[in-house]
């Protein structure tokens, strides 16, 4: 199958006065096309850090040491701003955190989409603008009545969905969605999700799902990376991981989650904090929550790096199956 | 039998939103119409519902940080041994109520004062009510941090909020609401700020704490996973009104109410196998509902402490 994004051994350091911030350390991974992949970690981890790489929208300080991030059989890590251009929204498009706060809230919505649309679109008429912004608004399934609102006239829903309509507006491949349901109640999140999967079955686009619940990860996708300071930890089919966790992280994670369904279960907890990024961290940086650390992750021998024990399923080479 | 120790009865709470210099058209809104619950001394209730739908200002009417437009609330009085209406109550009672009911708050950050040392924070209500010599104080506030589980105590007794993380703070927020040995604690979405490895671990604290100390909590949440693993019992609210009440599991395995098994058909399952079917309310399922009763005012018993109200709603369809 021909993959719509592939990052190879991306490493991307943040440079702050105290020294240098490793937020993300030899991550790869692929989506292949019409398919979703979703990052799961704790705050922190690198997951927006990885979605903003993908977009080189990383902040001034952050820079990319190495690695490839390989669109459409492209490497975008080299091209210069002009060339970026044409990748942002074309190619990949992103749905922010924060729905409230993505949106100008003296401009109306339908205004900040058309200009998104007029940049990358400068021909286009004004009247075929508008069809365009209705077709999309019917998409996402609000009422074209929303296009001559202000931010503020929506409610969090609606503004969420109007996100998602700037996203589709210049017809991307690949649509990375960063928490775009974190800010919403149950009910409106599962609205939202469902809209999120018919547009991705109808377009057929290709997802990237960045979020720290694991039922949504669960629901949305169908290949997925476990995050743990920086590094994919765990990857592979979604189902594959949820049957069979090997990393304890990964383990933690899915005993924490509390569910409806199903007896009820005792869930443990995971103490701790996540490690510093700063300073040297090439053996297991999970060893010290690790519930069960085995010898040689005390001593700190084992270095890491991803090691394929299923066909497709990756684990840290460091962690599999403590305990 | 558990005595209770708090009763709501048919409370109201409206909001007046009238525009105009005269009012002309007078408009209110009904953030919290004619509830009534109670829980019972140990035990927690989930107050479970969308934004909007009036959880908070329940809250903030039972704390009297909102003036009710109606209704009684009861409190359990220990030196009476009986319930006591907090109209009734003197000024005096009145701080030994504000003593025995806390309040914890979603965002621990917000609610703490960023220029005081948490030491300060958990000393405020001891020195508002004026319990015990400074050195009882120190004492007690060392013995709290202990109890919520920042050990040593001697490391956090002079460091600022910004300087714990998330789970850390809510800890803090948690060691000043129980320091003053309430009884009745109301919790506002206590977790929905914390990932969900620190989450648990919160949540694991206050259960054992509810059982230790013999603290009752009314539970704030919208995520019914949540209230699961919290709370005995679980009252849904929608527009202001309770639509359902019974015990956890019971309410999860055999919702009665339309919008009940709506809400718990919206949650994710962790589990990619799971097909979750998303329950669409139906006209015929409402009015079977109203059907249920023609007693409006108060929630239809189905059996097993199980409760439901057959109010008519509008705007579910």
């Amino acid at each position: 199958m021909k993959n719509i994004l592939e990052v190879k051994n991306l490493n991307m350091e943040y440079r702050t006065l105290e020294g240098n911030v490793k937020a993300i350390q030899d991550v790869s991974f692929h989506i292949p096309l019409n398919s979703s992949f979703g990052l799961v970690g704790e705050s922190g981890c690198g997951k927006t850090s990885v979605a903003m790489s993908l977009l080189q929208l990383q902040a001034d300080n952050a820079e990319i040491i190495s690695g490839n991030i390989i669109y459409d059989g492209k490497d975008i890590v080299s091209l210069n701003e002009e060339e970026l251009r044409k990748v942002r929204w074309f190619g990949i498009s992103i749905v922010f955190q924060g729905a409230m706060n993505a949106w100008n809230p003296v401009i109306k919505i339908g205004e900040q989409i058309r200009e998104a649309i007029r940049e990358h679109y400068p021909d286009n008429t004004k009247k075929e603008n508008t069809e365009t912004i209705q077709d999309l608004f019917k998409l996402v399934g609000l009422d074209s009545s929303n296009i001559d609102r202000y931010p503020h006239e929506l409610s969090g829903g609606m503004k969420q969905r109007a996100v998602i309509a700037l996203a589709l507006s210049c017809k991307p491949k690949l649509i990375i969605a960063d928490e775009p349901t974190t800010a919403l109640d149950v009910v409106i999140q599962d609205q939202i999700l469902k809209e999120i999967r018919k547009i991705q079955n109808d377009l057929g686009l290709s997802l990237l799902y960045i979020s720290h619940d694991i039922a949504v990860i669960a629901e949305m996708t169908d290949y997925m990376g476990v995050m743990y300071a920086g590094r994919i930890v765990e990857k592979g089919p979604t189902k594959e991981i949820f049957a069979n966790p090997r990393h304890s992280y990964t383990k933690a994670l899915l005993e924490s989650t509390p569910s409806i369904v199903g007896d009820k279960v005792k869930l443990n907890s995971l103490d701790g904090e996540p490690p510093s990024l700063m300073g040297e961290m090439s053996t297991c940086q999970f060893s010290p929550r690790c519930p069960s650390p085995t010898k040689e992750c005390k001593n700190q021998s084992l270095e890491m790096g991803l090691k394929e024990i299923a066909k497709d399923h990756y684990v840290d080479n460091c962690c599999i199956d403590c305990g | 039998m558990k005595k209770n120790v708090i009763e709501i009865e048919n409370l109201k709470t409206y909001f007046d939103v009238s525009k105009g210099l005269f009012k002309a058209g007078k408009h209110v809104i009904k953030a919290v119409d004619d509830i009534s619950f109670e829980i019972a001394q140990g035990k927690s209730l989930g107050l479970v519902g969308q934004s909007g739908c009036g959880k908070t200002t329940t809250a903030r009417s039972i704390t009297m940080l909102e003036e009710k437009t109606d209704g009684n609330i009861k409190f359990f009085d220990e030196s009476q041994n009986s319930m006591t209406s907090i109209d009734d109550l003197s000024e005096e009672q009145i701080k030994n109520f504000r003593r025995n009911v806390q309040m914890i708050f979603q965002d621990p950050y917000e609610a703490m004062n960023p220029r005081w040392t948490i030491k300060d924070t958990i000393l405020e209500p001891l020195i508002i009510h004026n319990i015990g010599t400074d050195k009882d104080q120190e004492e007690a506030v060392i013995e709290i941090l202990k109890t919520v589980g920042l050990t040593p105590p001697e490391n956090y007794l002079n460091r600022y909020p910004h300087e714990l993380s998330g789970g850390q703070r809510q800890r803090v927020a948690i060691a000043r609401a129980l320091i003053m040995k309430p009884k009745f604690v109301i919790c506002d979405e206590p977790t929905s700020m914390l990932d969900v490895s620190i989450r648990i671990s919160i949540m694991d604290l206050m259960v054992s704490l509810a059982k230790d100390l013999n603290v009752s909590y009314l539970y704030i949440t919208h995520d019914l996973a949540v209230a699961r693993y919290m709370c005995d019992r679980i009252a849904v609210m929608y527009n202001g009104k309770i639509v359902e009440l019974a015990d956890t599991e019971e309410l999860l395995k055999n919702p009665v109410h339309p919008y009940t098994k709506r809400l718990i058909s919206s949650i994710p399952v962790p589990d990619p196998t799971y097909e979750r079917k998303v329950y669409e309310i139906t006209k015929h399922d409402l009015e079977d509902i109203e059907n249920l009763s023609n007693n409006k005012d108060e929630l239809y018993d189905i059996g097993n402490k199980h409760y439901v109200s057959t109010h008519k709603i509008k705007g579910l369809i």
